[in-house]
């Protein structure tokens, strides 16, 4: 023990945790652009993988690393659905600034 | 093999719409190529046939169902009362709310065939969520709606509201997924399975949960309330509402609410029946939140549609205090309440649909003004779905209120129902406030109701259900549904609960 550090599953959960938060801190703090939304949506997602891939390999259990590649496909579609729907919102507005998605108050 | 058929068998209704939509797809892809009249008649032929496969597929849950459970594809998939009853309401729903748009669309130029089909494809994942039983066939479930849903709302593709509306409701909805797959996460590593069986049998194993199962189990009580938009996850809600056009607006307000509740339910109750009572504080906080902000916010609005929205808040939080009452009395409230905020809602939109000035849809509160004089019929059906809206005897909403508020007191939660009582009377305000505008109010230009029979029917239906057949006694026995709803949560396996926690 004393010759170095053991990496163990709670190494990776707390990897796995500041990636989350720097994804929600992405998405509420960011004032900038909403490319960079879907940029912390995809750390998000990237995170919860970690979480899922070191629980599989801690449990010994497979169904963690099927999930994270049901994850992965599900996060390829969310970005293709997002950039085309942030597409249509750019022809009509001319801008994907976060503070000109702005119309409907609230 | 004969399992693979067996199973197949199980998912009979959702491989019927899969396998319609995808031959829909083909169908619009091949005959819309070419000029504009061409996809104007794929557009009209694909929302038919879509219809006809809504209205088959609910006989089919309501025929073959049976009346048993039955499990598929290894405990991931599970057909039981209560997904049937649930599936019931989203079918219907789903296609009387297409039926009703109609008019809207052919008026707004919006007959495209992908409408119709990314509509199936949100209500066989909406089905496919109030069927799972495992944390992953729930995500597949959960994520197929909301994908269709965000397309859906950005329809008007010319439109600065609309795609505003699909750019916020994508945003806030990937967080959410984001929120609730972190949960699962947790609750996969705290208890070694994603199967809800597993899951509560390790649940019940233990006196008390973990701090790690609580934390997933919180995170995903949040992405739960984020898609039925409880407070205070609710901000995408009535910026979604009122950007998005009318016709996919009264589908946000009525099946994905039913599907989601539904979701909600069998997965606090099924995995985490054993600690009721640790989860109990979250879902009453977030029903209190709920009321009270869908009443309070609600007063000031001037758009129909926002109001609708913050009306709709309001109301998931009544069908949330019968969650939290928990075990099968409380899923049984939200059950009924449910299909009643459904009913209620079918005809506020039906009504809200037709309603044109100049050619222009009507979306602001004082647009009502004068109905009263100028079409009496309307104006009276509209007052009675609203007074039920509001929950005033001896109205449907009053019982669908009565259910849940009976359930919090029997699982010794007095003080949620008086909250509830509370915020019901504050949200009265706004309900009757439109009925002041509509009888009171001098009217401008008058309005003009477009539409034909069905939307006329659809209202007066909803509001003679509102009067006479949702009522709980004889001779009306309230057409079956609290019976319906007994069944369905009689078919959750709750493991653990004594029924009433001592409190």
């Amino acid at each position: 023990m004393a010759t170095g550090l053991e990496i163990g599953v709670g190494h990776f959960l707390t990897v796995a945790a500041i990636l989350f938060v720097i994804g929600i801190f992405g998405i509420f703090l960011n004032r900038k652009n909403v490319i960079i939304i879907l940029m912390s949506v995809e750390l998000m997602l990237l995170a919860i993988n970690i979480n899922m891939v070191a629980f599989s390999s801690y449990l010994g259990d497979l169904t963690g690393q099927v999930f994270t590649l049901f994850i992965l496909t599900v996060a390829a579609a969310e970005a293709a659905i997002g950039l085309a729907i942030l597409v249509c919102f750019f022809r009509n507005r001319g801008s994907i600034a976060v503070e000109d998605v702005n119309v409907m108050k609230g | 093999m004969s399992t693979l058929y067996a199973d197949l068998a199980i998912v009979r209704p959702e491989i019927v719409l899969a396998i319609g939509a995808m031959i829909l797809l083909v169908l619009g892809v091949f005959r819309a190529a070419g000029d504009a009249q061409a996809e104007a008649t794929t557009g009209r032929l694909v929302y038919a046939v879509s219809i006809f496969l809504l209205l088959a597929t609910g006989l089919i849950v309501i025929v073959y169902g049976g009346g048993e459970t039955r499990e598929a594809f290894g405990g991931m998939f599970v057909d039981d009362a209560f997904a049937r009853y649930a599936k019931v309401l989203i079918l219907f729903s789903a296609a009387l709310i297409m039926i009703l748009g109609l008019e809207y669309l052919a008026r707004n130029n919006m007959m495209k065939f992908e409408y119709p089909i990314i509509i199936l494809f949100a209500v066989i994942g909406m089905m496919m969520m109030v069927s799972a039983n495992d944390l992953l066939s729930l995500y597949m479930g959960l994520e197929l709606q909301s994908l269709s849903l965000y397309i859906i709302a950005a329809f008007r593709r010319d439109s600065v509201r609309s795609t505003e509306a699909g750019l916020k409701y994508f945003v806030l909805g990937a967080l959410s997924s984001g929120l609730l797959l972190y949960g699962m996460s947790l609750v996969y590593g705290f208890t070694g399975s994603t199967s809800f069986d597993a899951i509560a049998q390790a649940v019940t194993g233990t006196e008390k949960m973990g701090v790690g199962l609580l934390f997933g189990l919180s995170f995903m009580a949040a992405g739960f309330a984020f898609k039925i938009s409880a407070a205070p996850f609710h901000m995408w809600t009535p910026d979604v509402y009122e950007g998005a056009p009318m016709p996919v607006t009264a589908l946000f307000a009525t099946a994905p609410k039913v599907a989601a509740g539904a979701m909600f339910a069998r997965a606090m109750v099924e995995p985490f029946g054993a600690g009721t009572d640790q989860w109990q504080q979250i879902l009453a906080f977030l029903a209190v939140a709920s009321m009270f902000l869908g009443a309070v916010a609600g007063i000031g609005q001037t758009n129909i549609k926002r109001l609708m929205a913050y009306s709709s808040i309001g109301h998931m939080g009544f069908a949330l205090v019968g969650l939290a009452a928990g075990g099968e009395k409380g899923v049984q409230a939200m059950l009924v309440y449910l299909a009643i905020y459904v009913a209620m809602n079918v005809g506020v939109f039906a009504f809200l649909l037709t309603m044109t000035r100049n050619g222009k849809q009507a979306v602001k509160i004082a647009d009502l003004a004068g109905l009263g004089t100028t079409h009496p019929a309307a104006a009276a059906c509209v007052a009675i779905l609203m007074f039920s809206l509001a929950g005033i005897p001896p109205l449907a909403g009053f019982f669908a209120k009565y259910f849940v508020l009976n359930a919090a007191v029997d699982a010794g939660l007095s003080w949620l129902a008086i909250a509830g009582v509370i915020a019901s009377v504050i949200s009265a305000f706004y309900y009757l406030r439109i009925v002041k505008v509509m009888y009171f109010d001098e009217a401008g230009e008058p309005l003009t109701i477009l539409g034909g029979a069905e939307h006329k029917v659809t209202w007066a239906v909803a509001a003679l259900l509102m009067l006479v057949a949702i009522f709980p006694f004889e001779p009306f026995n309230g057409l079956g549904t609290p019976e319906a709803a007994e069944r369905a949560a009689q078919s959750l396996d709750i493991i653990g609960h004594a029924g009433v926690p001592g409190h």
